[in-house]
């Protein structure tokens, strides 16, 4: 089957994930559903954030000191504990994460 | 904020994505072209299909040799979380036209839901919002599908970029997006249980974990909420809490 076919069909089928509640914009979610969704930006990205930091390669733990993600992870959620600031957190994170990278020899 | 103005605010606040995304734009035309996708292949994968996980994934299943039942059975599975997107977002396009509303599901993912959901949260539903999505979700769709054909075109000469760690801008801004929702204790805790769960369940395929640990973060936060305000139970609200 050509990949043409393939890629097709996970256009359609991601497309129609992506659309299936924008296709019902006037439907009133249930009271517990719409408490739910308070928690899905949270939820979601915390479980992105976490692997990220202590599985950097999405393959091994590295809990150590060596592991520039997790330090400069956890600088990155101190600055945005105290700053409540994006663009400190993002410019703070980063100069941390290739500060560290660097005087660690891993650039 | 005029429409031009909400554009413009929209490709900024992508700018710190578009660092982690880039990357993964040219690791992805890189594999794809080693696995045997031409170059409209994979740039029309990009272009159409526009899922940089399930990308991923397919074009490594591809490579092995997988049926199209199981490639698109994976795709559905690995792109499932968008459902929840859908659902998230779909109160703010309550007013808008079809045609945005295809236009934005089209191009929904993780990072513009965390970007555009931010700006809904810290600014309201403003009647030209949707803008600002635009903006965003332009900037993010060019930079995938552009260095997706650089990877194929010039994979192999760019030097190793994968261990440059440019995806940390991703998490920090991320985390810079998260940390301030997390001011009451049903969110503190939904997000310590959708941690954990994530830490627990890293190993599962096709983003799996990621679906295990967003559930598991909704049931606990609505299960809190629920114990702290059980007058709120069945009482419907037009109310949006932040």
């Amino acid at each position: 089957m050509s990949y043409w076919w393939l890629i097709l069909g996970m256009t359609v089928l991601t497309f129609l994930m992506r659309y299936s509640l924008f296709a019902w914009p006037n439907l009133r979610f249930p009271p517990v559903v719409r408490q739910g969704l308070h928690y899905v930006p949270t939820s979601v990205l915390t479980a992105i954030v976490l692997p990220g930091m202590l599985l950097p390669d999405g393959q091994t733990w590295q809990v150590s000191w060596h592991n520039a993600y997790l330090l400069a992870g956890v600088a990155a959620i101190a600055i945005a504990a105290l700053s409540r600031n994006l663009l400190a957190t993002i410019g703070g994170g980063l100069a941390v994460f290739f500060v560290l990278r660097w005087a660690m020899g891993q650039i | 904020m005029s429409r031009n103005q909400l554009f413009a605010r929209g490709l900024r606040d992508s700018v710190p994505m578009l660092v982690g995304i880039a990357p993964f734009g040219i690791i992805f035309g890189t594999l794809a072209g080693v696995g045997g996708l031409s170059l409209w292949q994979a740039v029309g994968m990009s272009m159409f299909v526009y899922a940089g996980s399930a990308q991923f994934i397919v074009v490594s299943l591809m490579g092995a040799g997988a049926s199209a039942v199981v490639i698109l059975l994976t795709t559905f599975i690995v792109n499932l979380r968008h459902v929840l997107y859908s659902a998230t977002m779909q109160p703010q396009v309550q007013g808008l036209p079809q045609r945005w509303r295809l236009l934005l599901a089209f191009w929904l993912t993780d990072e513009t839901f965390a970007v555009v959901q931010r700006f809904y949260l810290v600014h309201g539903r403003t009647p030209l919002a949707h803008w600002y999505w635009l903006g965003v979700t332009v900037s993010l769709y060019v930079c995938w599908v552009s260095s997706s054909a650089v990877g194929v075109l010039f994979g192999q000469a760019v030097p190793d970029m994968a261990s440059w760690g440019l995806e940390f801008a991703m998490l920090a801004t991320f985390i810079g997006i998260v940390v301030p929702l997390l001011r009451n204790r049903p969110q503190i805790a939904a997000a310590l249980a959708a941690g954990a769960v994530a830490l627990m369940t890293w190993s599962l395929p096709y983003k799996l974990g990621l679906m295990a640990a967003a559930f598991s973060g909704i049931a606990v936060g609505v299960w809190l909420e629920r114990r702290q305000s059980p007058s709120v139970y069945g009482i419907p609200t037009d109310e949006v809490q932040p």
